[in-house]
């Protein structure tokens, strides 16, 4: 049902965590629904220096905010905000179709502590 | 790696006496039961010596045994054989919430096709009151079906007080015992039922075989119709290899019922203990004691079920949850739904069904290897954080 990808990044999830002085925090799901993702960047001369999340919710869910950590990690605010649910579920090797929420969900985490950040920005 | 199998409510392995049985049967019968010659003659003893110790085991007579596919045929066969009498003017249909699937999807097949069904509710405990039953009775109810135990909690019916209001009433009373056969007694005479669902495959036999007892006197609509086999209740050539098997699984039920009750009640004890003892935030789902002996269903808060499966999975336990993602669909179990439990607690739920091969070493492994599991996904978790004070 999972590929070899996902399942060593739900084993070994990178990234985890908190970010207590944050420069953006983007929460996106619904424990209701069975799963909730936070998202905290540090962010230097608009490249995200540092990304941590917490997750609650399956196996697909928490490899996919591991990707999308990775991916995200270096990246300009910018191209970090073009980062589509279909980038983390390929670089995963694929999610099972009813799955593909899970990539959703973190591309949404990423899109929010961005634009956090940039509101932040923007206020200061 | 070490192999922990606590997933018996789903499926159990075949034990080496049923496995001997049906070996020594494939080695030398092969005839259809229907033939008048010697090959069928041989198939059709076999089939009905299986029929016998089919009977046994719950008390019926063995001309009330028909076998079928699965205990969803059984369950199909029982509601669609007492529905399709009424075709004409429909009816009223009385179920719980908390039913198997086959139960559930065929009362909803018939309310579409035009009848009426009321699903009881249960209680916090996942517990249905008699009381309920009693006001849901309507003039034209034709059937009430009630399960004996439920495969996610393990919850035990008060199926003898269920079965009499519907005597009372003259309504005919279903019972889905697939999930009781062979961990306590399930007795068709003391329970005063009409109709009873059993599968082979959760009591140590193979898969694709069940039966339907029907109380003699009782007329329902056959389900598959074509030859005559099974006196024209169930057509089709019989699956003798699961039948045979099935019939030497009850006969070990029989044989070993209280010795193994008393053996896994002791073990699930062990493992439930355990896990409140090491586990901080741990939720029972289900009645405290009124519980088959084999089932243990928690909810581990702030962490989802399937990331627990998959975990226990690697260090070689199996186990099932109620939770949305295990199900294909995005709501958590309809059992621990109905008992009000929250959908974020519900999507933390483990179930754990031990069986009769269950031993020590497994629930300690168990309990050595669950709690550091529990730990890391909690350390994952926003909802932990947040409970615990955390921004």
């Amino acid at each position: 049902m999972y590929s070899e990808k996902l399942l060593e990044h739900f084993k070994n999830p990178r990234n985890v965590g908190v970010i207590e002085d944050a420069d953006g925090v983007g929460e996106a799901g619904n424990p209701k629904c069975g799963d909730m993702m936070t998202v905290y960047i540090k962010v230097k001369d608009d490249v995200i220096e540092d990304i941590k999340f917490q997750t609650f919710g399956c196996a697909a869910a928490i490899a996919t905010s591991s990707m999308m950590t990775e991916l995200a990690k270096g990246k300009k605010v910018e191209d970090a905000l073009k980062i589509s649910k279909k980038d983390i579920a390929d670089a995963l090797d694929g999610l099972p179709p009813i799955k593909m929420h899970c990539s959703l969900l973190a591309e949404d985490a990423l899109k929010k502590a961005i634009e956090d950040y940039l509101n932040k920005k923007k206020n200061k | 790696m070490r192999k922990v199998y606590l997933d018996n409510n789903a499926t159990t392995p075949i034990h080496p006496e049923v496995r001997e049985t049906i070996m020594e049967f494939l080695n030398e019968k092969f005839g259809n039961p229907s033939s008048i010659h010697w090959a069928g003659r041989e198939a059709k003893k076999a089939l009905e010596d299986a029929r016998e110790r089919v009977a046994e085991l719950i008390n019926a007579d063995p001309s009330e045994i028909v076998f079928t596919g699965s205990g969803t045929e059984a369950n199909n066969m029982a509601i669609k054989g007492i529905a399709f009498q009424n075709l004409e003017k429909k009816g009223h249909i009385i179920t719980s919430s908390v039913e198997h699937p086959s139960v559930l999807n065929t009362c909803k097949y018939l309310e579409k096709k035009g009848f009426e069904v009321t699903y009881l509710p249960v209680d916090s405990y996942g517990m249905i009151d008699p009381e309920d039953l009693k006001k849901s009775i309507k003039k034209n109810t034709i059937l009430v079906s009630i399960m004996m135990a439920n495969n996610e909690i393990g919850n035990i019916y008060p199926v003898e007080e269920l079965a009499s209001i519907a005597k009372e009433n003259n309504i005919p009373f279903h019972c889905d015992a697939v999930q009781a056969l062979g961990k306590i007694e399930v007795d068709v005479k003391k329970l005063g039922v009409d109709l009873l669902s059993i599968s082979a495959h959760k009591i140590y036999a193979p898969k694709g075989v069940g039966a339907l007892y029907i109380r003699k006197g009782l007329k329902i609509e056959p389900l598959i119709t074509g030859g005559h086999q099974e006196k024209n209740r169930r057509a089709g050539t019989e699956n003798m290899i699961g039948i045979v098997g099935f019939g030497k699984a009850c006969e070990i039920a029989k044989r070993d019922l209280n010795e193994v009750a008393e053996r896994v009640r002791r073990l699930r004890d062990k493992l439930e203990k355990g896990i409140m003892e090491k586990i901080p935030d741990v939720k029972l789902n289900g009645h405290p004691e009124k519980r088959v002996p084999t089932t243990l269903n928690v909810s581990f808060l702030y962490v989802e079920g399937e990331s627990i499966l998959l975990n226990l999975d690697m260090e070689g336990i199996a186990a099932s949850s109620g939770s949305a993602c295990t199900s294909g669909t995005l709501d958590p179990s309809h059992v621990l739904t109905a008992m009000g439990i929250p959908h974020e607690v519900a999507h933390g739920s483990v179930r754990f069904s031990l069986g009769r091969d269950t031993t020590e070493e497994d629930i300690d492994y168990v309990l050595e290897v669950l709690p550091p599991i529990i730990e890391k996904l909690r350390s994952y978790s926003p909802l932990y954080r947040k409970a615990k004070g955390g921004k």
